[in-house]
C-alpha cells in the first residue's frame, strides 16, 4: 500500500525544486500523508499474545495513528510502517494480551 | 498632474470613508473585521454598504481580529475577493494567521491604519505595529494622503489577484492623520474601476467537485524550497506592481513610484520618509531650498518587496542621508527602516552616511522645524562622526 501511494506523488520530496512546488503548498492528491512512514520512529513494538486475546478490536479503536491491521479470523496485528510503538494499544488492552517488545538494532 | 480623465470628481471626504468607497468600487465580496481605533471608520461603513445593499458582499461580524482573518482566509479559500482592515493591537493579534495568508497565498487586502502598540496604551498613529509584522510575506505599501489611500486600495486588489502574484497585500495609512481627516479626493467612476479590476478569477479554490488540500504538513525536505517560492514570487511581484501604478497613472493622471523623489536634483542632503510626514518634510524641504541648502526628499512607498535597486539609484550622489522611521527596535540598531535601508546601501561603492532619527512615536507631533533641526544636527554629526547608533529625536531628559 505504501509505494501504491509513493507512486502517486509527482515527484520524492528530496528531488523536488521551489519551481516545482504547487502555488501555496497545495496537495492535488489525496492521502499523500501515507508516504510518509512514521514506523520508522518506533523504538518498541506490540506482540499480542493470540491464546489471551478475545478479539474485542479496543486495540484497534484507540491506535491513535491508526496502525493496527484485523487479520482473518478476527485477531489484530500492527501495520509495521504506521506504528510508532506508542504502546497506548498495549495499556488499554482489556486482557493484557499485547506486550511493548524493544525493537532489535 | 497630467491629463485627468472625465470621470473623476473631486469630493470632501473623510478619508477612511473613502477608502471604504475604494472597497466598494473594487466590487469585494466578503470582508471580516473587528473594529478598532482608528481603522474603526473604514469597516463600519463598508457594514453600512453592505446592510443598505449598495455593496454586494458577505459581511461577517467577529469577536477578534485573529478571528476576522482567520475568516478572510476561508472566505479566499472560496474564492471570493476579500477584504480587512485592522490597527495596532489588532494587527498584533492576527499575528500568526498573517504568514499563513501569504503561505498559502491568497490575495487578501488589508488596510492598516497605523498605530502604535501598547504598553503604555496608546491609540496615536505610529508605524510600530506595522515593523512588528515586517516579514510577514505580503506586498506592504504606505501611502501619504487620502488621495494615495482611495488609489492604492483599489490598485491593491489588481496586484494581489494576478495570477504570478497571488498574495494579500497590506496599505499602510496613518492612523488619525490621514484615516480621519476630510481630504479633496478624486474618486474615480464604477466603470472606469470595472474596466481596470476585472472580476477575481482564483486559479485555485475550495471546490468539492475538485478538492483538494491546502495548508498541509510540510517536511524538512520541503520546507525550505516553499519559502523560496514564496520569496521569489515576492520578490518577482515588484515589475507586476510597477505594471498595475502604471495603468492606474495613465488612466487617472496619479503615477506612483516605489521610491518618490521631491526636490532631489542635485541634493547632496536626503531624508527619507514613510507615509503622511512626508507632507510635512517637503514644506521644511522648500523652506530649506530657500535657504540655499541642497537638501531633497525621498519616500519610500514600497516597502515589501523592497525596492532595492530603485533606491540606490535615489541616493546616487548624495552625502547624506537621514532616514525618519516611525517605530522603535528596542535594544537594537534604532529604526527599522534605517537598518534595511543601511543594508541595502553597504555593496554601494559611494554611498551617503546613512544616519538614523525616529520621530513621531506615539503620535507626537513633528512639524517642518522639527525635519529642518534634524537636518542641522544629522549635518554636524556627519562632519563629526556618529555618537550614537541612531537618535530618539525630542525625548526629553
Amino acid at each position: 500500500m505504501t509505494t501504491k501511494f509513493r507512486m502517486a506523488l509527482r515527484k520524492p520530496l528530496e528531488e523536488t525544486t521551489w519551481q516545482e512546488i504547487e502555488l501555496g503548498g497545495l496537495l492535488r492528491e489525496p492521502g499523500s500523508a501515507r508516504a510518509y512512514r512514521v514506523g520508522d520512529w518506533r523504538s518498541q513494538h506490540p506482540v499480542w499474545t493470540k491464546s489471551r486475546c478475545i478479539r474485542c478490536g479496543v486495540c484497534w479503536t484507540v491506535c491513535p495513528e491508526p496502525a493496527i491491521i484485523e487479520e482473518p479470523g478476527g485477531y489484530f496485528d500492527m501495520d509495521p510502517d504506521y506504528c510508532k510503538g506508542c504502546g497506548t494499544c498495549a495499556r488499554e488492552c482489556v486482557t493484557g494480551c499485547i506486550t511493548m517488545v524493544p525493537e532489535e538494532e | 498632474m497630467a491629463k485627468k480623465t472625465a470621470a473623476a470628481k473631486r469630493v470632501g471626504m473623510e478619508v477612511s470613508i473613502a477608502v471604504s468607497y475604494a472597497v466598494q468600487l473594487a466590487r469585494a465580496e466578503a470582508i471580516a473585521a473587528y473594529p478598532i481605533t482608528p481603522q474603526t471608520h473604514i469597516v463600519e461603513h463598508l457594514s453600512s454598504l453592505v446592510a443598505n445593499g449598495e455593496l454586494d458582499a458577505e459581511f461577517v461580524n467577529v469577536e477578534s481580529e485573529h478571528s476576522a482573518i482567520s475568516t478572510c482566509i476561508g472566505m479566499s479559500a472560496a474564492g471570493a475577493r476579500t477584504y480587512t482592515a485592522t490597527s495596532s493591537q489588532g494587527l498584533a493579534l492576527m499575528n500568526e494567521i498573517l504568514y499563513i495568508v501569504s503561505a498559502m497565498r491568497f490575495p487578501i487586502v488589508m488596510t492598516v491604519a497605523n498605530r502604535a502598540l501598547s504598553a503604555p496604551l496608546s491609540i496615536w498613529n505610529d508605524h510600530s505595529d506595522i515593523m512588528g509584522a515586517r516579514d510577514i510575506g505580503w506586498i506592504q505599501v504606505f501611502v501619504e494622503n487620502g488621495q494615495e489611500a482611495f488609489d492604492h486600495s483599489v490598485m491593491a486588489f489588481k496586484i494581489a489577484e494576478n495570477h504570478e502574484v497571488l498574495l494579500p497585500i497590506i496599505v499602510n495609512l496613518d492612523g488619525f492623520i490621514l484615516s480621519h481627516v476630510v481630504e479633496a479626493l478624486e474618486m474615480v467612476d464604477q466603470a472606469t474601476v470595472d474596466k481596470f479590476l476585472p472580476p477575481y478569477v482564483p486559479l485555485h479554490r475550495l471546490d468539492p467537485r475538485n478538492p483538494v488540500t491546502m495548508g498541509a504538513f510540510a517536511l524538512p525536505e520541503i520546507y525550505t524550497e516553499v519559502k523560496m517560492n514564496h520569496q521569489v514570487t515576492l520578490t518577482k511581484s515588484y515589475d507586476h506592481i510597477l505594471k498595475v501604478w502604471d495603468e492606474w497613472g495613465k488612466l487617472t493622471g496619479r503615477q506612483y513610484h516605489p521610491v518618490e523623489r521631491y526636490r532631489t536634483e542635485d541634493a547632496k542632503i536626503l531624508l527619507l520618509i514613510m507615509g503622511s510626514l512626508a507632507e510635512v518634510a517637503e514644506i521644511a524641504v522648500d523652506e530649506m531650498r530657500d535657504q540655499g541648502l541642497p537638501v531633497g526628499l525621498l519616500k519610500l512607498r514600497m516597502w515589501r518587496p523592497f525596492p532595492f535597486k530603485d533606491l540606490r539609484d535615489a541616493v546616487n550622489g548624495a552625502e547624506l542621508l537621514i532616514v525618519c522611521d516611525r517605530a522603535l527596535s528596542l535594544g537594537g540598531v534604532g529604526g527599522p527602516v534605517m537598518s534595511e535601508v543601511r543594508s541595502a546601501l553597504y555593496p554601494m561603492a559611494q554611498k551617503p552616511a546613512t544616519l538614523g532619527y525616529i520621530i513621531g512615536l506615539g503620535g507626537r507631533d513633528v512639524n517642518p522645524g522639527n525635519i529642518k533641526d534634524i537636518v542641522a544636527r544629522a549635518q554636524q554629526e556627519a562632519s563629526q562622526g556618529p555618537q550614537e547608533e541612531f537618535h530618539l529625536y525630542g525625548v526629553r531628559g
